[in-house]
């Protein structure tokens, strides 16, 4: 296991370094190596490369994977279906609502903002994550049947992806620019400030979550076996909502609605360590959420080293494949 | 008999659902208890409640009215110290292997970070040996069958150290020989640990011969309770499950006498009960009697049996009942 778990980080090491070295400026690896021990480089516009655009980067890959994924790890476990993650429920779709709102509607009245202030985003994608959690917890307590449920989910994010249409249909082009780009997801761009303030949004989330091992472990064997050692469920339940709304929320908000990060990378970590532990899983799907998000942004920046690829389109062209690399050796994908 | 304090007692309890404004009542007005080193079978036809009953008992449902009374049999009041279920609910986790399924046992003992220690380990280690799933430890509940998943289930029950455990039908899709592991073992376990053991079954015959008390339900709402012979004798097992075709007073299964001939049968044992078995299940009496038109009789020869059949003043042999019943 430490074997395992040492290749583990030391993975993550080659990759962040992998990361910190592309870009559409060449900088010899000793360099910054230089740049990041002793702050000093041959080059003054290397250290400012290195420390305001690529440290961010790819410091955000690594929040941004972590937080999705220990998300999606809670929302499969809560609803005890390998298919759910942020995404798939409607909490990605329920943030782009939010944001949508804010900036196409011309009454909101921030639709000058052409670079809107970070907490506003944070605060707009968080109030419409937790807006479709709550919906669906609600009709969580009336279905028992999780098929019906993740088609409800997909569904509230048909709606609401309905409400944007139209919104975008009735708004200007200059008000859509902001929206259109966030939606494509963006690691880079992000100031220190707004690594601040992921950086407490994924301690935050997942010291919730941390808290809740017993309980997530438990919610394996059912709500009544749960309830009978001694969990509160719907305290429980709360609590795996709100880490989960905090954590998408804050990535959403700065990062523009990431797919399925969340969805694939509990699957890639149960295979790499078969286990079903929480307190060993959630570490391990932090770190895994982390290198995949790193290893998407690395192959972003590859084709011809110049262009930029949103991540978006590179999520799920990586994970797509694997996951279903995975159902068709194992037959099966179980939570 | 026993008259120890019970670990659980109920003060005019009522089961049932609450929707809405419609409410269902499956039982009313309960005041039954367990007490240690007994075990209940709780019997009834379907849809009379009994999983219900055995959730507002865990606490894992609220009752209508009335309440669910714990005397601590354990130091704490926590309700996941005194009571342990083994429920029907499937496990959609099916990854989950059966030592993390034992863990779990542990887990009302244990803090957020949900770490063993020695005697906790210890309890898990004797619930592995009284249920004697050791062998079962590193697989996946999916690789398991029916039989060793209840085994499981109730080893985890056991971990988690309770005086009472609640069974709901765990003997449910399985073969004889695991139901009676099963029926066995947890009188063994009533006996041995003191535990109160309460399990709802369909398992009749089982229950009758190893319950020591049985909680019997029909559709009025309440629960008779008694010891499973007066149950029989009083005729109350008759009148609930309305046995169409089963004598409970001699235990059997009612045969007509459809061929209306009366044989001779003559000898003991094994071997004559069966045969006797087989000629009322192909529809003859049987007699004795020496003026029967047939007459059978069963001679011993140790490892085998073989029968004389005289009919007609013609004696015929045959070796095994199959070619018995073919020369009648």
């Amino acid at each position: 296991m430490t074997i395992r778990w040492t290749f583990l980080l030391l993975f993550l090491l080659l990759l962040f370094a992998l990361n910190l070295s592309l870009g559409s400026v060449r900088i010899p690896l000793p360099e910054i190596a230089k740049i990041i021990f002793t702050g000093e480089a041959s080059q003054k516009v290397w250290t400012d490369i290195i420390w305001d655009f690529r440290m961010t980067k790819a410091l955000t890959c690594v929040l941004a994977g972590s937080a999705l994924a220990a998300a999606g790890l809670q929302m499969q476990t809560l609803f005890r279906n390998a298919l759910a993650g942020p995404d798939v429920l409607g909490l990605s779709s329920g943030a782009s609502l939010a944001v949508a709102l804010l900036f196409m509607t011309p009454w909101s009245g921030f639709g000058f903002l052409s670079t809107p202030h970070p907490l506003l985003l944070s605060m707009a994608a968080t109030v419409g994550c937790v807006g479709v959690l709550i919906v669906m917890l609600v009709v969580a307590r009336k279905l028992d049947d999780h098929v019906s449920l993740l088609i409800v989910g997909l569904m509230v994010g048909a709606a609401t992806a309905s409400i944007v249409s139209v919104l975008q249909y009735l708004s200007k082009a200059e008000e859509m620019q902001v929206y259109i780009i966030w939606t494509f997801g963006s690691l880079g761009g992000l100031d220190w400030l707004e690594i601040k303030i992921l950086t407490l949004a994924l301690i935050a989330g997942s010291s919730l979550a941390f808290s809740q091992v017993k309980s997530l472990n438990l919610w394996l064997l059912g709500d009544n076996y749960a309830m009978s050692m001694g969990i509160r469920v719907k305290r429980a339940r709360f609590i795996f909502i709100l880490s989960a709304s905090i954590l998408t929320g804050a990535v959403t908000a700065f990062c523009g609605p990431i797919a399925f990060v969340g969805l694939a990378v509990p699957h890639l970590t149960r295979l790499v360590i078969s286990t079903h532990n929480h307190k060993i899983l959630l570490p391990a799907v932090l770190a895994g959420g982390a290198a995949l998000l790193l290893l998407c942004d690395i192959l972003a920046h590859l084709p011809g080293s110049t262009y930029v690829l949103p991540i978006n389109a590179l999520t799920a062209l990586i994970g797509a494949p694997v996951v279903i690399w995975i159902i068709v050796k194992n037959k099966r994908l179980r939570i | 008999m026993n008259i120890q304090r019970p670990y659980l007692s109920t003060a005019d309890l009522s089961v049932g659902y609450r929707r809405a404004s419609l409410e269902n009542r499956l039982f009313e007005d309960l005041n039954v208890a367990l007490r240690g080193g007994e075990m209940i079978c709780f019997m009834g036809p379907n849809g009379a409640g009994k999983s219900s009953l055995l959730r507002t008992l865990a606490g894992l449902q609220q009752p209508l009215a009335g309440k669910v009374n714990l005397h601590a049999g354990s130091p704490t009041e926590n309700i996941s110290h005194q009571i342990a279920v083994v429920l029907t609910d499937r496990i959609n986790a099916a990854n989950l292997t059966v030592e993390d399924i034992l863990n779990f046992g542990r887990y009302p003992y244990l803090g957020w970070s949900i770490h063993l220690n020695h005697e906790d380990k210890r309890i898990i280690q004797r619930s592995v040996e009284q249920v004697q799933v050791g062998p079962l430890l590193k697989k996946r509940l999916y690789e398991l069958s029916d039989g060793q998943l209840q085994m499981v289930m109730i080893a985890r029950a056991l971990a988690q150290d309770t005086p009472t455990i609640l069974l709901d039908e765990p003997t449910a899709h399985l073969d004889l020989n695991n139901r009676l592991e099963i029926m066995n073992l947890l009188r063994q376990l009533s006996r041995s640990m003191g535990k109160a053991i309460l399990l709802a079954t369909h398992e009749l015959d089982l229950a009758l011969q190893t319950a020591d008390l049985i909680w019997l339900t029909g559709n009025k709402r309440n629960i008779i309770s008694g010891l499973p012979e007066d149950l029989v004798l009083n005729g109350i097992f008759d009148e609930i499950f309305r046995f169409k075709g089963f004598d409970l007073q001699t235990g059997k299964v009612v045969h007509d006498a459809f061929r209306n001939k009366a044989i001779d049968l003559r000898g003991e044992g094994p071997a004559y009960l069966w045969t006797k078995n087989a000629l009322e299940r192909n529809g003859y009496t049987v007699v004795r009697d020496e003026s029967a038109e047939i007459s059978i009789t069963l001679v011993q020869e140790l490892p085998k049996s073989k029968w004389l059949i005289k009919k007609n003043n013609s004696v015929t042999e045959a070796d095994s009942l199959e070619k018995l019943m073919n020369s009648l």
